[in-house]
């Protein structure tokens, strides 16, 4: 099964390289904060492919502290973001609603 | 063919969904128009993906404790990835990151801007 599990390591490889590239063009930096989001699902993703194909468990902490690791950092970063204008959670005037 | 190798073939299998999975979505990034759309396509292997990966690899390794902590990293990914990627959409729907011209209907705004300044115009007393 080694084939396939390569084959699935030089498709994460080739997401990750498109997902950098997004990084990098940006604009917004909410596109940067989202593409930064989906590289770091997708180094989990290779650190689980490379134990498959190691057969070892050693990364499998590392796959669960990363994907909390992307939480706390999208979350910070849409807090930082929305800063520049009040709260997250606290809502937009709405005056349009129920006319 | 025995137990253990037909196991390894479906855990492959699964691996190789997954990491498609991830090539759609970085190709989605880069395609679509704006942050909402990128959005819509980034949360696939957040999700899905990372569950077929760690599905994949609890097949192929068919080990306890390591199966344990893949179904913890599973479910909390299950849990935190739709909350953040919430969180993302409103910011960026309140700094007017998007483009108003995709928008159908943008209920949250008096009429669509393009330029980033809420229509509302509570931001100045602030």
């Amino acid at each position: 099964m080694q084939p396939v599990l390569i084959a699935a390591g030089v498709m994460l490889a080739a997401a990750a390289a498109l997902t950098l590239v997004r990084i990098v063009r940006g604009p917004a930096p909410s596109d940067r904060v989202v593409a930064t989001d989906v590289l770091i699902a997708i180094v989990a993703g290779s650190l689980a492919v490379e134990a498959a194909i190691n057969h070892h468990a050693y990364t499998i902490p590392v796959i669960l502290v990363l994907s909390l690791l992307a939480f706390a950092a999208t979350v910070s970063m849409a807090r930082f973001i929305a800063g520049r204008q009040g709260v997250v959670g606290s809502g937009p005037r709405r005056r349009g609603r129920g006319a | 063919m025995t137990v253990e190798g037909a196991l390894d073939v479906v855990g492959a299998v699964l691996i190789l969904l997954g990491a498609a999975l991830s090539l759609t979505a970085a190709i989605g990034l880069l395609r679509l128009p704006d942050v909402l759309n990128r959005m819509h396509a980034a949360s696939k292997p957040q999700t899905l993906g990372f569950l077929l990966l760690c599905v994949g690899l609890a097949l192929v390794l068919r080990d306890g404790a390591a199966t344990a902590m893949l179904v913890l990293a599973a479910g909390l990914q299950l849990v935190t990835a739709p909350v953040a990627t919430q969180m993302m959409a409103k910011a960026a729907h309140r700094t007017g990151q998007y483009r108003a011209d995709l928008v159908v209907d943008d209920r949250d705004r008096d009429e669509p801007t393009d330029a980033g300044e809420p229509a509302d115009g509570d931001e100045q007393t602030r």
